[in-house]
């Protein structure tokens, strides 16, 4: 893993002193930047230093703010999970919620609807979303602010309602589709006609039996979707001027920040084993048939 | 009794739906080819700055841009941009996926280990960050975006293709064919891959729908076409400042011309998947 990001980063993305010392430089100048920031010495040494950054957890500082990456990642990770924890929860309530009523539902005509309604929020572009509703709700209708942030915990919620209505409604179309799938191979087994002959209702069915046994591959789908909590909301943050790891995000990426992009690239990939770790172990609780080795 | 006679009603209405979006998809590919050409939408660039940002009307029917070009045009020719991107993208992906799968899963052993280690790693990095290191490695360019997206989105098929493999290469018909001296290659060309085409088909499709909302936000980022190459991504970036000078012909025409091609593409894959033929296996 840390070979590829290397890679990519280092032999692929040209020479940092260069960009940084500016068009003006003289060789010297680039020279002693190279020295600073260390990319003088040979890939291989240069791979060793970043081994070393990932064990000891220390990414050094930022090339363009000579901040710790890590301070700066510290303060970014609030932000951003003020801004996505809330959202993924409640959007993966409210989907939970549609796809089970949608099944429980008599009418075909609403069962047949639900998936084209999703597979439509889905055909929108997540920018087109963002820039309408800001233009609308915020600016049109003066509802919400239209972006800005307050970093004492009880006044940034003004600011965190509007990106949250977004994530949510972004998140619906493939959560309802995925979980109504789910589901909906859940009722074709015989134990749900069992429950059905012996009385019960559909919706005590779909709560009760059928809901209990998706949770394996539900929770599957779910943490999946966990480590993107960190990075995914970087649209959300650069147009509502969150100040979290987004963002974080795209001004290393524009000023080819290395070790900001590194560090982050390497938590992200650390929190996406750990999550998949934590799923393992899920599945043992859910599914007490499941033997760890 | 009354089980199959809902669900032949369930293919008849699924086949309907199969046909209205492959007749949409196929309205466009026209349309790319005739923009192409020059036969329609061919004053595209034509800048009249007397004429900057005319309100639609029937001479300009989604209005004009900054520059006084016509939106329309520049809708219709995005869907050009729009299809070389994703048909690109996707066809390299797809390519990628299919033969690692393929090979991984035939051979496995250590080869498989490779593919395993290749794609879990590359699963592991957000891909907002490969694809920008992809972009800043080649530069802007219509081209280096097609290949950086086709290089970063080919784990998800590459997946479903080992694991079916996998499944296939125990199938009797391979131990036959083995057993009348056909080759490593002949049973993975004329035997496995005929078995799990269906797969490739519908990731293909999933990757081709990817690859244009994600070009929309690579524009964002900076790190999409060239400015003045008429896609769908800068249309709607350039709202951004639009829409508060009530500007709103560029965002909506943008967006309308993709919502139909993409939804006609999610519609198409959805109930392909849920057809008869795929069902054992999504």
């Amino acid at each position: 893993m840390s070979l590829i990001v290397f890679l990519i980063f280092h032999v692929v993305g040209g020479d940092p002193a260069y960009q940084l010392a500016g068009k003006y430089a003289s060789a010297d100048q680039v020279q002693s930047l190279r020295q600073e920031l260390g990319t003088d010495k040979t890939l291989f040494t240069q791979y060793f230093v970043f081994l070393g950054q990932i064990v000891s957890f220390n990414f050094g500082n930022s090339w363009q703010t000579s901040q710790s990456v890590l301070q700066m990642i510290g303060s970014a990770i609030g932000p951003t999970l003020s801004l996505s924890l809330p959202a993924f929860i409640l959007g993966f309530l409210l989907s939970l919620f549609i796809s089970i009523k949608s099944l429980d539902s008599k009418k075909s005509i609403l069962r047949g609807l639900v998936p084209i309604f999703c597979l439509a929020l889905m055909s929108v572009s997540f920018v087109a979303y963002i820039i309408f509703f800001q233009y609308f709700l915020a600016y049109k209708m003066n509802l919400f602010p239209i972006n800005g942030w307050d970093h004492s915990l009880l006044h940034r919620w003004s600011y965190l309602f509007l990106p949250w209505i977004i994530a949510i409604l972004v998140s619906l179309g493939p959560n309802v589709l995925l979980l109504s799938s789910l589901l909906s191979k859940e009722m074709e087994q015989d134990y749900v006609i069992t429950a059905r002959a012996k009385g019960l209702s559909t919706q005590r069915t779909l709560w009760h039996h059928i809901l209990r046994n998706s949770l394996l591959p539900i929770s599957t789908a779910v943490s999946l979707q966990i480590p993107f909590l960190i990075t995914g909301s970087l649209l959300l943050e650069a147009f509502f001027g969150i100040p979290g790891m987004g963002s974080l995000l795209i001004e290393a990426i524009q000023s080819a920040d290395l070790p900001v992009i590194k560090a982050i690239t390497v938590l992200s990939t650390l929190l996406y084993v750990f999550v998949n770790l934590i799923t393992d172990i899920l599945y043992t609780v859910f599914d007490p048939k499941v033997i760890i080795q | 009794m009354n089980s199959k006679s809902f669900s032949l009603l369930n293919q008849i209405r699924t086949q309907k739906v199969l046909i209205f979006s492959l007749s949409i998809i196929a309205i466009y590919c026209l349309l790319a080819l005739l923009t192409s050409l020059g036969v329609v939408a061919s004053d595209y660039s034509v800048i009249k700055t007397d004429l900057s940002y005319t309100p639609p009307s029937l001479n300009y029917i989604f209005g004009t841009d900054f520059l006084g070009r016509s939106v329309f045009s520049r809708a219709l020719k995005g869907s050009e941009v729009a299809l070389i991107i994703g048909f690109f993208a996707a066809t390299l992906s797809t390519l990628i996926g299919l033969t690692l799968g393929l090979v991984g899963a035939y051979f496995s052993g250590w080869i498989d280990d490779l593919v395993v280690w290749l794609y879990t790693t590359l699963e592991s990095i957000p891909y907002i960050l490969l694809i920008a290191g992809l972009s800043f490695a080649m530069g802007p360019g219509l081209s280096n975006l097609y290949i950086a997206l086709g290089l970063t989105s080919w784990v998800g098929l590459c997946r479903l293709v080992r694991a079916e493999v996998y499944k296939q290469k125990k199938q009797d018909y391979v131990a036959a064919a083995e057993s009348v001296g056909a080759s490593d290659l002949r049973r993975i060309l004329y035997h496995i891959i005929p078995n799990v085409y269906h797969i490739a088909l519908i990731q293909f499709t999933l990757n081709f729908v990817y690859a244009i909302k994600v070009e929309v936000i690579l524009s964002f980022l900076g790190l999409g076409v060239e400015p003045g190459v008429p896609s769908w991504g800068l249309m709607i970036n350039g709202a951004k400042d639009e829409l508060t000078r009530g500007v709103w012909w560029g965002l909506a025409s943008a967006t309308l011309m993709m919502f139909i091609l993409v939804l006609a593409i999610n519609l198409f894959v959805h109930n392909v998947s849920k057809s008869q033929k795929f069902s054992t296996h999504f």
